[in-house]
């Protein structure tokens, strides 16, 4: 870390400089480049670009949880545990770590950022309405037709086509464990057979048929304007939503609580995730032992992890950011005074483990958008494109040379 | 010698940026790439899936639907336009000129993405203004309407072009035809439909040529559309959408080459028959 060395570091996180002046101030001898090479799907594009032509590629990148196997698979990401990453195991609950070690061997990335699933809801509109907060599914399926009934012009919620992320963090909430993937060429695809995702499909079926929540597009404009003025009441999102609500829907600000979400069984809360990234070192990297210290660095030394949660707005996964007072006890004005960081950080515990991705996230998605979106979109019958899913992720897999079991 | 000199720059142009890409896409279309199992030749496996892939036929099916209708459309309006302009009936030559060229000096991007919050339902200004007649928001970005509010941009943005070619080719007839016509009464319409469409019959060639190439090749407008209008747009919507979703989320850029191709292939099948039919024409005459 003495000798003079140049890395390069491709992000999307906003003032990420911040974080790397602390790096640069503590070894002085490594330079670091940041690059923000465009947003998600941009990002990986550009990445996998860079890693077929052999040049181009950087030594550290985000990665989020959700893509992190797909490079695994095809061997791009530096194995971490040489490098001494394995000693901050202890500082992330169980589902976190699962979430770098992909098939339980290696660790491929360092936490950044976590999304666990709550509800963001409109205070006065609820109360106008005369609506409690929903505990259970059955409670808020109950209040999206009483919103309706009261409001026939806006809607409680909306649930966009496009969202698979979303979606799966619905089905983690419930328990559902659909996919999985050994390492090598084994890989589990199970929608329709397990209990949960297709519990949770027949629930929302019932909603978007029924007409009483929105299916637009979710980070449009028209959406923007909707939560602007109050065209939906509630937003069923991961952590981050919290700042995003408050970059996006000034108009709002002091009305929006948050709560966790409405729950299958009261007795044992659960949430899923929904989001969050890693920054992972590139196998290519010509310099494994700087690029694995400012991975590491900028996600957990302890001003640079405050500086991340605090003023970039990522929710920390690790436990110690989480207990750190500076974070816990932040009221925010946007939420009528309510501690938000301390509501995310109870629901993240809430989340369990065990859950997986698989290797081929990017096809997932699409796949999802054809067939479950196609159905949201339509108001169609969704349980069929749960199926529909199903069938053609197994069909992908199959072409691409993977044994798919059920 | 010289001849040969002069051309240099362009025949390395594109030999480098024309002859090296296509040939390595069509080696590519003949391999297949596994995520297990890597990269193996199978010939012309991918040109037969693609022959039976739903979505690349059905993708070409909904381009020539584009063709048949947006085509005779616009070019009718820019000939129309530029006879107009021609005949010296209006005033303000210059200033009506630019106004109908301005759209196409918009990037597709931009006029899309302004298009398609003019199109939106809830707060564009022609649902607003159904709304406050009381009546219900038109739905453009609907799956039966889509296509058709496509259709509309890319009329709006290439009318001024198109226009500007024939234009071009108007203002070099020769007057003493004119004149001719002039002494027998003909009126204006009469000059041009029998003495300026048959002069600018090249001109009008080479626009439907052009515009049959380019509808073939959509992909800003219906791509960048998707977003605000998932459910209407599927990501196979043109067969080069198609082939940039296969390339990019599908990792399978093999069989992407293929649809390349075959799409290539498409294009100029069609462009033949044009001009063959418009050959055939002229002969007739």
């Amino acid at each position: 870390m003495k000798k003079d060395t140049k890395l390069t570091f491709w992000t999307w996180v906003p003032d990420i400089q911040k974080e790397v002046d602390l790096f640069q101030a503590k070894y002085p001898a490594v330079k670091v480049e940041v690059v923000n090479v465009g947003q998600g799907g941009a990002h990986y594009q550009k990445l996998r670009a860079a890693i077929q032509a052999g040049k181009g590629a950087p030594d550290v990148v985000q990665m989020e949880f959700d893509k992190l196997p797909s490079f695994t698979l095809t061997d791009n990401l530096l194995d971490l545990s040489p490098y001494g990453i394995g000693d901050l195991k202890a500082d992330y609950p169980a589902w976190v770590w699962d979430g770098v070690t992909p098939g339980g061997k290696g660790i491929y990335g360092v936490p950044q950022d976590t999304g666990p699933m709550g509800m963001l809801y409109r205070e006065d509109l609820f109360t106008a309405a005369g609506i409690a907060i929903p505990k259970t599914w059955d409670d808020f399926a109950a209040a999206v037709s009483n919103y309706r009934g009261k409001n026939p012009s806006s809607m409680l919620v909306n649930w966009a086509p496009s969202s698979e992320a979303n979606m799966l963090g619905l089905f983690w909430q419930a328990g559902g464990r659909p996919f999985s993937y050994d390492g090598t060429k084994n890989v589990k695809i199970n929608l329709t057979g397990d209990a949960a995702c297709k519990k949770v499909t027949a629930y929302w079926n019932d909603l978007f048929r029924s007409g009483n929540i929105g299916n637009e597009p979710d980070f449009a404009d028209a959406w923007y304007q909707g939560l602007n003025n109050g065209k939906y009441a509630a937003w069923l999102t991961g952590a981050w939503g919290p700042v995003f609500l408050q970059g996006t829907a000034k108009s709002t600000a002091g009305k929006w609580r948050a709560a966790p979400l409405p729950q299958w069984d009261p007795s044992k809360p659960a949430s899923g995730n929904y989001g969050g990234s890693t920054d992972a070192v590139l196998k290519s990297s010509e310099n494994p032992i700087a690029a694995a210290m400012l991975a590491r660095f900028v996600n957990t030394d302890d001003k640079a992890a405050l500086t991340l949660a605090n003023e970039q707005f990522l929710f920390p996964p690790s436990t110690k950011t989480l207990k750190n007072p500076a974070f816990a006890d932040a009221a925010a004005s946007f939420y009528g005074g309510q501690k938000v960081n301390k509501e995310f950080t109870d629901i993240a515990s809430t989340v369990q483990e065990g859950f997986q991705f698989l290797p081929f996230n990017d096809y997932a998605a699409s796949s999802y958008d054809k067939t479950m979106g196609k159905a949201i979109g339509d108001r169609g019958d969704l349980n069929a494109a749960l199926s529909a899913w199903q069938d053609d992720l197994v069909q992908y897999a199959k072409g691409q040379g993977f044994t798919v079991a059920s | 010698m010289a001849a040969y000199a002069l051309s240099m720059p362009f025949m390395v142009t594109f030999i480098l940026m024309v002859a090296v890409p296509l040939g390595y896409a069509g080696y590519l279309s003949l391999f297949k790439k596994q995520l297990i199992g890597g990269i193996s030749f199978v010939g012309m496996d991918n040109y037969a899936r693609a022959l039976t892939d739903p979505s690349f036929l059905s993708g070409v099916g909904r381009m020539a639907l584009f063709l048949v209708i947006q085509v005779p459309v616009m070019l009718g309006l820019s000939l129309l336009f530029a006879l107009i302009l021609d005949s010296g009936m209006l005033r303000l030559q210059k200033f009506i000129r630019l106004g109908v060229f301005l759209p196409y000096a918009i990037p597709s991007v931009i006029a899309t993405l302004m298009w398609g919050y003019l199109y939106g339902k809830d707060f564009g200004p022609f649902a607003q203004l159904a709304k406050s007649l009381g009546l219900p928001a038109p739905d453009f970005l609907a799956g039966g309407n889509v296509l058709f509010s496509i259709m509309n941009i890319v009329t709006w943005g290439f009318v001024g072009y198109n226009m500007i070619v024939m234009y071009a080719a108007l203002r070099s007839i020769p007057a003493e035809l004119y004149e001719a016509a002039r002494v027998d009464g003909a009126s204006e319409w009469r000059v041009a439909w029998s003495i300026k469409i048959p002069a600018i019959k090249g001109a009008l060639l080479l626009t439907t040529i052009f515009s049959v190439i380019g509808s073939f090749q959509l992909f800003n407008e219906p791509n960048l559309l998707r977003v605000i209008a998932p459910a209407a747009i599927g990501q196979d919507y043109t067969p080069n959408m198609y082939a940039f979703q296969l390339s990019f989320v599908n990792q399978d850029a093999n069989y992407a080459a293929a649809i390349a191709f075959l799409l290539g292939i498409v294009i100029m099948a069609v462009s033949y028959g044009v001009q063959l039919t418009a050959n055939r024409r002229e002969k007739a005459l």
